[in-house]
């Protein structure tokens, strides 16, 4: 067991009681959200038609859950959210690695890539529910038009801005373009596919 | 004595959309076993071009290039250590071996041990970001001779420490190289490192090209590269060679 200095003492106590404020503080700040939401409703002062307040979202909650079947709905969406964030995770990862591993097919899919990733997909809803029906499979088409693209696009810049001189370094070793890839391009750009991951849940959620 | 590596009319050309570079006009060199041969010429000669042809990472455009063995093991050493944030020092020193499939607990003591007596032992499983530019520039040439190579290409290794820096690094550089018996090729703009480091200076022309001259370099009673740098005749070689880069602003 290392012994510690008094100093280093000091300095744990002062982490500890930050991180103390910072979680109160959180916690204090949606209570009295709430709790401004539930009197400016109340007293009037904001409409409760419109803006609803706390314990109106409360009874309609648990009455949702006793006559509709609340559960079944939360539990398709999350499914739907899941198997298109999944798809689309994969797929966006697969061929960005495809993309860069052959960069005149990167050359080639670039302009169209660019055209997908803007075009309206939210604007495309009802004509995707005629193509493939109203069932899930338009609503998880739906949700990978919104996030795949994107998920390409920021996974392949994050393989191209690796700096060439790693490569080079590689290069002199002899690697193969496997072994770039999996010694190089992967582990530098774990930050940004995480990051991609959390804006596909996102992404997928608004598309389910 | 034979060379490890014979260099006959070697010529590169760089293609543009412009047109044609021609950066080595025909090259011809012998490098012998054990000897420290530095490579000097004036900015853009294309030393590094040099290095890049013999070593594989580009095409010649014709000429030959003959090493003693077809399975000769070449270590590079780049200007910048290129040193991967997300591993440890000795994760790094061992990412030659993993790459050619050589990586046994034989071959990662011998790192390890290569770090210890280098003075790096304590810094083994330290990330590089906490070692100072000199270190790390150490680090790569660990790095550089944990695949055993039989020849060193030492491209201005030097060149991006600070001055105080790169005079201590080069001695140490030069101690291991002679002790682990390497034979190297150091290509420098610096006709001092060049000088009181090497066994022989070749010196190049302007683009495209040639060697212009071959200097043994014959100092009494040679020493470390510290040391030669005080000797009258290091000065010598020094003004000598530079009359011949002929470097024209």
């Amino acid at each position: 067991m290392p012994t510690y200095s008094k100093e280093h003492q000091e300095f744990l106590k002062k982490r500890r009681r930050k991180k103390g404020v910072i979680l109160s503080c959180q916690f204090l700040i949606i209570l009295s959200f709430l709790l401004i939401w539930e009197i400016a409703s109340k007293t009037g002062i904001i409409n409760s038609f419109l803006s609803s307040s706390p314990s109106q979202v409360v009874t309609t909650f648990t009455s949702l859950l006793e006559q509709n079947n609340l559960w079944n709905h939360v539990y398709i969406t999350v499914y739907e959210t899941l198997i298109s964030f999944v798809i689309a995770s994969v797929l966006g990862f697969g061929i960005a690695t495809l993309l860069w591993w052959f960069s005149t097919l990167a050359k080639i899919v670039d302009p169209y890539l660019t055209i997908l990733n803007s075009l309206p997909k939210v604007a495309l809803g009802p004509l995707i529910i005629i193509w493939i029906g109203a069932n899930m499979n338009s609503i998880i088409f739906m949700a990978l038009m919104i996030s795949l693209f994107i998920t390409i696009i920021n996974i392949y810049n994050g393989f191209q801005s690796v700096d060439y001189y790693y490569i080079t370094l590689l290069k002199t070793l002899n690697a193969s373009k496997s072994q770039i890839f999996q010694k190089l391009i992967v582990p530098s750009n774990k930050n940004i596919i995480i990051n991609c991951l959390k804006v596909n849940i996102s992404m997928s959620l608004i598309g389910s | 004595m034979k060379p490890i590596l014979k260099i006959q009319g070697l010529k590169k050309n760089y293609q543009d959309l412009d047109g044609e570079i021609e950066a080595l006009g025909g090259i011809n060199l012998d490098v012998y076993e054990g000897e420290l041969l530095s490579i000097v010429g004036p900015s853009g000669c294309g030393k590094t071009s040099l290095l890049s042809v013999l070593s594989n990472l580009e095409k010649k455009s014709s000429g030959d290039i003959q090493f003693k063995n077809h399975d000769i093991k070449i270590g590079y050493m780049l200007q910048k250590d290129a040193l991967f944030p997300w591993r440890t020092i000795l994760e790094n020193c061992l990412i030659g071996l993993e790459i050619q499939h050589n990586l046994t607990e034989e071959t990662k003591n011998r790192v390890i041990e290569l770090l210890n007596t280098y003075g790096l032992g304590d810094f083994m499983n330290k990330y590089p970001s906490s070692l100072s530019g000199g270190m790390r520039q150490r680090v790569a040439l660990i790095r550089t001779l944990a695949i055993d190579p039989d020849i060193l290409f030492l491209d201005e290794p030097f060149s991006a420490l600070d001055y105080l820096t790169r005079i201590y690094l080069s001695e140490d550089v030069y101690k291991i190289i002679k002790k682990e018996g390497k034979t190297a090729i150091l290509v420098t703009h610096d006709l001092a490192e060049a000088v009181s480091l090497s066994d022989r200076v070749a010196v190049l022309s302007k683009r495209p090209a040639i060697v212009k001259k071959v200097y043994s370099i014959d100092i009494p009673n040679k020493s470390t590269p510290i040391e030669n740098r005080k000797k009258k005749e290091f000065h010598a070689y020094y003004d000598q060679i530079w009359r011949d880069l002929d470097a024209h602003i």
